[in-house]
């Protein structure tokens, strides 16, 4: 009975976490006033994602988390400088290309983090991505080993992703 | 902003530090979106500027009112964290659109889509 008045109050207790930090983040207080309007935001926020209707979101190994965004902090890093040096002293031997990365991922919550940790990574772009054959086409500015790019794909990010949404 | 005369220098350094930095990505990153040859590589360029660019910037206004406001100001953490997950959507609408028309235009620089076996009955 009380699970599922939780289940009322908070169909989906992450989202409504977020936006509650949020609020008080903006608000930057703890005083009653602002908490309770921060409060009422959570509620109806939960429950406007509900009418979308979203697969339930399971995280299943929190720490794995922090490791995988330091993991992912030091990668753009590196990136930022090697793509800075790229529009600051073009190579003449350097080539862009695309290229295909068969993916097992399937949780579209996980999609969007790989999505977001590859578009921050200035040296690497989603371009396309079917669900169906789960292969996402890349764009990469400085295309050396296209293997060193798949493995960096498949065992830096995807691995973690899985294992922490699925 | 009144009061950043009160700085302490130890403060004031890297502060300046990281906006210059910042400041300079972002400027590299718009070069780049002017010198880069072809679509798909421009559109590398400005995520530089959207990612350490703006962190350096965002990093350095945190330090700033931290000191001067004498309690945590994080909430430029927000701002992060919700350019890094509106980024994809746009850069994901532009790249997607150029691959749609150079497909359309035969264009040997896209690549072709994945063939597809039909389904079988």
């Amino acid at each position: 009975m009380t699970q599922r008045a939780m289940r009322w109050i908070l169909p989906h207790p992450i989202l409504s976490t977020g936006l509650l930090l949020m609020w008080l983040l903006l608000e930057q207080t703890l005083r009653p006033g602002p908490l309770l309007v921060g409060l009422v935001v959570a509620f109806f926020g939960g429950h406007a994602l509900g009418l979308l209707q979203p697969e339930r979101m399971r995280i299943r190994r929190p720490g794995l988390i922090l490791r995988l965004a330091g993991r992912v902090l030091v990668d753009v890093a590196r990136s930022n400088l090697a793509v800075a040096l790229v529009v600051l002293k073009p190579r003449p031997e350097r080539h862009a290309g695309f290229i295909r990365v068969p993916l097992a991922l399937r949780d579209p919550n996980a999609l969007a983090a790989l999505a977001c940790i590859m578009t921050a990574t200035p040296g690497t772009a989603w371009v396309e991505f079917d669900l169906e054959d789960g292969e996402l086409l890349l764009h990469v500015l400085d295309l050396v080993d296209e293997g060193e790019w798949l493995r960096i794909v498949k065992e830096r990010y995807e691995q973690p992703l899985l294992e922490i949404f699925q | 902003m009144n009061g950043a005369a009160d700085l302490p220098l130890a403060v004031a350094i890297p502060v300046a530090i990281l906006l210059v930095l910042g400041a300079a990505l972002s400027l590299i990153g718009s070069i780049g979106l002017l010198r880069l040859k072809s679509f798909y590589e421009r559109v590398h360029a400005p995520t530089i500027g959207t990612s350490y660019g703006l962190g350096c910037v965002l990093l350095a206004s945190m330090v700033f009112f931290t000191v001067l406001q004498t309690r945590v100001v994080v909430h430029e953490i927000l701002i992060g964290i919700l350019v890094v997950i509106t980024t994809p959507v746009t850069l994901m609408l532009v790249t997607r659109a150029a691959l749609h028309r150079d497909r359309l235009e035969g264009n040997p620089e896209a690549p072709p889509p994945v063939p597809r076996t039909p389904p079988e009955d």
